[in-house]
C-alpha cells in the first residue's frame, strides 16, 4: 500500500485573503489613522510600497474568561540550581523564576502593538478609500467608443488591395514544391535510366523511345502545376480594437519660487504624490504633466517636478499660461478630460493675481474637468487667494484649500477628491 | 532495543531535496517499522504546500477547511508578520484528527525533515489520534471534514442572509465563550454530514418551539399565585456548557443563530481533547519519530548525515531551558512528553530499586503493553500524576514556588528531594488540569417569572479572580442573551457576592 501524497502547492495560496480582508474592514478606524501617520512619516517616493501597520492590542484582543493575577498557585518549573523547601524570595519583576505576580510582563504584552504589514493595496485601498476623481463619469458616458484598427496576422480571405505578396508567394513555393515532388523524384531516375540505356541502345529503341515519351508527359504534368492558386492568396488582416477615450490628462502646477521654502514645497510635494498616485491607481489611461514656474513656467518630468530646486520671483500666470498652450497644442478637450491642480504659497505679484483668475475663469475652466487649488501657508490669505476665491461660488468644478502642516494633507486630500453624489 | 529482528534495510534516499518518489519510500520503510512496533493508525494523507499555505492552515487552526472570520486574519497577519521577520520558524507539522489523517509537508522542508514529519505526524499523532480516548469519545474524525464544510457554507449562507456584520456580532459573542462552550463530562453525539444537515431544518423548528413554550406568558393562576413561592432555579443544576445553553434556552435568538452558536460550540468541543492531552500526545509524536527513524538507521537504511539533521532538530524540539534562562517560557510540552515516554520505557526494560517501589505494576513489563495502555486511558494531568517518576523530576531539576498574594514573599513548597517528589508531582499535574486552569463559571439562575435575567456564577479556586476581560466577555454574553446578564462570585467559604451586571443596550431586530 502506497501513501497518497498529493501536491497542493499549487492550490489557491490565498485562502487567508478573506479573513485578511475582514480584519482590515473590521479594525478600518485605527488602520486608517496608521496610514495618514504613516503618509505623514514617509518620502515622497516610497510612498507607493506597503506600510508596517500597528494598532494598540487591546483594541483587537479576543476577550475570554480567564484568570487574572492575584490568588494563590503554585508553579512548578524546571532547571533548579540554588531552591531548597522552605525558600523565601522576592517576587521577581516581569519574567523569570517564579513568574511572581507578572504583573510588568503579563499587562505589558497586552498594550503592546499588533504590528502587521498591509501589502501596498491594501495600504492604498485605505488610502485612497472613498475618493473619486470628480465628473470623470460625464465624458465616459457621453463618449461614443471609437476603434483603432490593428494588424492582426493574415487570413485567406479580404479585399486584393490588402493581399501579401510575400506570404501568397512564400504559399504558393510551398504548394509547388509539394506537388511536384514527387514528379520530379519520377522524372531524374528516368533521365538516369535513360542515360544508361543510351550507352548500349541506339536512339530508335523501343525501350528509350518509351522512356522519352514518358519524361515528356511527365515534364507536362509538372508544368500544368499553376504557379499561382487562389489558395495561395494571404491577405493582411486588421482587426478593430476598442479605443478608450476616456482618457484624462491632469496638469501639476507647482509654485517653486524663492517664497517657496523647502518646507512648503515639501508639502506641496507630497500632495501632488498623492494625486499622481491616486490616479495612476484609479484611471488606466491617463497623463500627467507636470509644470513648475517661478517668473517663467517650464514643463518637466515627473522626476525634475519632485526633486529639482529652483527660486527667484513668482509669477503664477506665466504657469496657466503654459498650460493653456499644452492643452491646446496636445490635448483637445474634446478627447481628453482635463484636471488641474494648482500648488502655491499664495505668494504672487499683486497684478499678476487678477490676471491668473482671469485665466482660470475665461481660458482654463471652461475646458477643465476640475481644478484644484492648493495654498500653502499658515500666515493670513494672500492676494491669488482672494482672487481665487472670487470664481469658487460660481464655478462648481473649482476647489480650494489651505494646508498648513504636512498633517494636514491627508484631510485635505480627501476633501478636495472626495466622492460626489 | 533488540526485540525487532534486525535485518539489514535497503538505504533510503539520501540528499536534502526532496521528491516525490523519496517521500514515497520514506513513508514506506516508516510505515514498516511502526507497524513491526504494533502502531495502530488511521490511513493517511501527505500533502505538500508551501509556506504561505502554512500559515493559512495556522491560521485557521490547522483545519484545511473553516468558515470565515476576522480573528483568522487577525493571527495570520501575525505570523506572517513574524515569519517574515525571522522571529519564528514555521512549525513543520501540522496534523488533522480526521480519518484519513492529513498530515502536511511543507514545500520548503529537506528530505529529512520531510522524513522526520511523516515519522512524527502521520505515524505518532495519527496513532495518538486513533488510540487515546479522549479522541475516540469526543471527536469524530470521519466526519469532522465533513461537518467544517456544513459549518463553513451554513455561516457563508447566513452571511449572505443576515449581513456579515449581524454574523460577525454573533460569531464575536460565541468565540468568547468557546472555552466556557464544553460540555466537560458528558458525552456528545456524534457528528454527521448527512445527520446534520436533515437535522437541522427540524431542530430549528423544535428549539423554536420549546423556548417559546419555556418564556409562555400565559395570566398566572391566581392559586399558584397565593401559594408561597419555593424559590426553584432554572436550570436545576448549574450548567457548565454556557453555549449549550444559551442555544436551547436563549429567548431571543433565531433559528439560524441558534445553529451558528452549535457551530462554534461543536468545533470548540472537537478541540477540546487536544487541549487537555498536549503533553502526552507532542511527546508520543516525539518518541515515536525518535525511535522509528534510530529503528531504521539501526538497520542501515539511512546516512550519518540524515542521523545528524534529524537529531539536530530532534533536540532543538525537545530541550527545556532552565527557569532562569531567557528563552524560558514554561514547560516544553515536547519535553516533558518526551522525556515521559522515554522514561516509561526505560522503567520498563530496565527499572531501579526506585522505580520497582514507585511503579510496582510497570517496572520490568512489556513496553508496548505498557505503552499502549498509558496512551489510551489518560490524559496530561492524570498521565503526569500517573507516571512522573522521582528520576525525571530530578533530571529536569523540577521545584515548586508558591505565590500566595497575602504573603510578601514567594516560597519554595518542594523541590526534587524524596520529601517533595509527591507534592511535585501532585502541582505539575494540577497545572494541566484544565479545570483549574481555566475559571470555573456556570449558569446558575434565570429568573423566569421575574426580568429574565442570566445569573452566572464563578466557583472561586484558590481565590483567583478572573481577569479584566471579564467585563467584555459579559456584554457578548449580554448580546446573545438579549437580557440583562449578572456575574456572580462563589468564594471558597460558600458567600456570594455580585461581580457584575450588564444591562441590554437594545433589543435585537434583526
Amino acid at each position: 500500500m502506497t501513501v497518497r501524497i498529493v501536491d497542493r502547492r499549487f492550490d489557491s495560496k490565498n485562502k487567508s485573503s478573506v479573513n485578511r480582508s475582514r480584519f482590515i474592514r473590521r479594525f478600518k478606524g485605527q488602520i486608517r489613522k496608521s496610514v495618514s501617520d504613516a503618509i505623514n512619516q514617509r518620502g515622497v517616493r516610497d510612498l507607493d510600497n506597503g506600510e508596517k501597520i500597528g494598532i494598540p492590542g487591546r483594541d483587537i484582543a479576543e476577550p475570554q474568561f480567564a484568570h487574572g493575577q492575584g490568588g494563590t498557585r503554585e508553579i512548578v518549573s524546571p532547571g533548579n540550581d540554588r531552591f531548597v523547601t522552605g525558600d523565601q524570595f522576592e517576587r521577581p519583576q516581569g519574567g523569570g523564576g517564579g513568574r511572581g505576580r507578572g504583573q510588568a510582563s503579563r499587562d505589558g504584552e497586552g498594550e503592546d502593538d499588533f504590528v502587521f504589514t498591509l501589502t501596498r493595496d491594501e495600504f492604498l485601498d485605505i488610502f485612497f478609500d472613498e475618493l473619486a476623481l470628480p465628473n470623470l463619469v460625464k465624458r465616459q458616458l457621453a463618449q461614443i467608443e471609437q476603434f483603432k484598427r490593428v494588424r492582426a496576422g493574415y487570413t485567406q480571405s479580404g479585399v486584393p488591395a490588402n493581399i501579401n505578396l510575400g506570404r501568397t508567394m512564400r504559399g504558393a513555393a510551398g504548394r509547388r514544391v509539394a506537388l511536384g515532388g514527387p514528379h520530379a523524384i519520377r522524372l531524374r531516375k528516368l533521365q538516369a535510366d535513360l542515360d544508361e540505356l543510351r550507352k548500349t541502345r541506339p536512339e530508335d529503341d523501343v525501350e528509350v523511345q518509351h522512356l522519352r515519351r514518358e519524361i515528356v508527359r511527365l515534364r507536362a504534368r509538372i508544368e500544368s502545376l499553376p504557379f499561382i492558386d487562389p489558395f495561395d492568396l494571404r491577405y493582411n488582416n486588421r482587426i478593430r480594437i476598442p479605443q478608450p477615450t476616456t482618457q484624462a490628462v491632469m496638469f501639476c502646477l507647482l509654485d517653486v519660487s524663492g517664497s517657496m521654502d523647502e518646507a512648503r514645497k515639501n508639502i506641496a510635494k507630497r500632495f501632488f504624490m498623492l494625486l499622481y498616485l491616486f490616479l495612476n491607481r484609479n484611471y488606466e489611461h491617463i497623463e500627467v504633466v507636470f509644470i513648475r514656474h517661478h517668473t517663467v513656467a517650464s514643463e518637466v518630468d515627473e522626476d525634475d517636478f519632485f526633486t529639482s530646486r529652483e527660486s527667484g520671483g513668482t509669477v503664477v500666470s506665466s504657469a496657466l499660461v503654459l498650460m493653456q498652450k499644452i492643452i491646446q497644442e496636445r490635448y483637445s478637450s474634446a478627447l481628453w478630460n482635463i484636471y488641474g491642480a494648482q500648488a502655491s504659497d499664495g505668494d504672487n505679484w499683486n497684478d499678476d493675481s487678477p490676471r491668473c483668475r482671469e485665466l482660470l475663469e475665461n481660458a482654463l475652466l471652461p475646458v477643465c474637468q476640475y481644478f484644484a487649488y492648493i495654498e500653502i501657508t499658515d500666515g493670513a490669505p494672500q492676494n491669488l487667494w482672494e482672487e481665487y476665491q472670487k470664481l469658487q461660488g460660481s464655478h462648481e468644478h473649482f476647489a480650494m484649500q489651505r494646508i498648513a502642516t504636512v498633517t494636514d494633507i491627508y484631510p485635505v486630500f480627501r476633501e478636495l477628491f472626495k466622492r460626489r453624489a | 532495543m533488540t526485540q525487532m529482528p534486525v535485518a539489514l534495510a535497503k538505504p533510503l534516499p539520501v540528499g536534502s531535496e526532496w521528491t516525490f518518489e523519496a517521500i514515497t519510500e520514506y513513508d514506506e520503510a516508516i510505515g514498516e517499522v511502526a507497524r513491526e512496533y504494533g502502531l495502530d493508525c488511521y490511513p493517511h494523507i501527505l500533502e505538500v504546500i508551501s509556506a504561505e499555505q502554512m500559515m493559512d492552515a495556522y491560521a485557521s487552526i490547522g483545519m484545511p477547511v473553516y468558515y470565515n472570520h476576522w480573528s483568522f486574519g487577525k493571527h495570520f497577519l501575525a505570523t506572517e508578520n513574524r515569519y517574515r521577520r525571522g522571529q519564528m520558524g514555521l512549525a513543520y507539522e501540522i496534523v488533522i484528527n480526521s480519518d484519513p489523517c492529513i498530515a502536511y509537508l511543507m514545500e520548503e522542508n529537506t528530505l529529512t525533515m520531510q522524513a522526520l514529519v511523516i515519522a512524527h505526524a502521520a505515524y505518532g499523532h495519527n496513532s495518538f489520534f486513533k488510540g487515546n480516548h479522549l479522541f475516540k469519545q469526543w471527536t469524530s474524525a470521519d466526519a469532522i471534514i465533513d461537518y467544517l464544510v456544513f459549518a463553513r457554507n451554513y455561516i457563508a449562507e447566513c452571511e449572505e442572509r443576515h449581513g456579515v456584520e449581524a454574523v460577525e456580532r454573533l460569531l464575536d459573542a460565541c468565540h468568547a465563550l468557546m472555552n466556557v462552550g464544553v460540555d466537560r463530562y458528558k458525552r456528545s453525539p456524534r457528528l454527521s454530514l448527512e445527520k446534520e444537515k436533515l437535522r437541522q431544518k427540524e431542530r430549528e423548528a423544535y428549539l423554536q418551539a420549546q423556548v417559546n413554550d419555556l418564556w409562555r406568558t400565559l395570566p398566572p393562576r391566581p392559586e399558584a399565585e397565593a401559594m408561597p413561592r419555593e424559590e426553584k432555579r432554572f436550570p436545576e443544576e448549574p450548567e457548565e456548557n454556557l453555549l449549550y445553553f444559551i442555544e436551547k434556552n436563549a429567548p431571543l435568538l433565531e433559528p439560524w443563530q441558534r445553529e451558528v452558536v452549535r457551530i462554534v460550540r461543536k468545533v470548540g468541543q472537537y478541540f477540546y481533547p487536544q487541549r487537555q492531552t498536549q503533553v502526552m500526545n507532542e511527546g508520543w509524536a516525539c518518541f515515536w519519530h525518535y525511535t522509528l527513524l534510530n529503528t531504521l538507521y539501526d538497520r542501515g537504511a539511512l546516512s550519518d548525515g540524515f542521523m545528524l539533521e534529524f537529531l539536530q532538530s530532534h533536540t532543538n524540539v525537545v530541550y527545556q531551558p532552565p527557569y532562569n534562562s531567557p528563552y524560558y517560557s514554561g514547560i516544553n510540552p515536547y519535553a516533558l512528553g518526551y522525556a515521559m515516554w522515554q522514561d516509561i520505557r526505560r522503567i520498563c526494560e530496565n527499572p531501579t530499586d526506585e522505580d520497582r517501589e514507585w511503579f510496582p505494576d510497570i517496572a520490568g513489563s512489556d513496553w508496548r503493553a505498557t505503552f499502549d495502555f498509558a496512551m489510551q486511558n489518560f490524559k496530561d494531568e492524570s498521565f503526569i500524576a500517573q507516571y512522573l517518576s522521582p528520576r525525571l523530576m530530578r533530571e529536569f531539576r523540577l521545584f515548586s514556588v508558591l505565590d500566595d498574594d497575602r504573603r510578601g514573599k514567594l516560597r519554595v513548597e518542594a523541590i526534587h528531594d524524596d520529601s517533595g517528589y509527591r507534592l511535585l508531582r501532585q502541582q505539575l499535574s494540577e497545572q494541566y488540569d484544565l479545570g483549574s486552569r481555566e475559571p470555573n463559571i456556570q449558569v446558575w439562575n434565570v429568573d423566569l417569572s421575574g426580568d429574565r435575567s442570566l445569573t452566572l456564577r464563578h466557583f472561586v479556586h484558590q481565590r483567583r479572580p478572573l481577569n479584566e476581560y471579564n467585563d467584555v466577555v459579559l456584554e457578548h454574553l449580554t448580546e446573545l442573551w438579549g437580557f440583562k446578564v449578572r456575574l456572580e462570585r462563589q468564594n471558597s467559604d460558600g458567600t456570594v457576592d455580585l461581580l457584575t451586571e450588564k444591562k441590554t443596550e437594545r433589543r435585537r431586530h434583526n
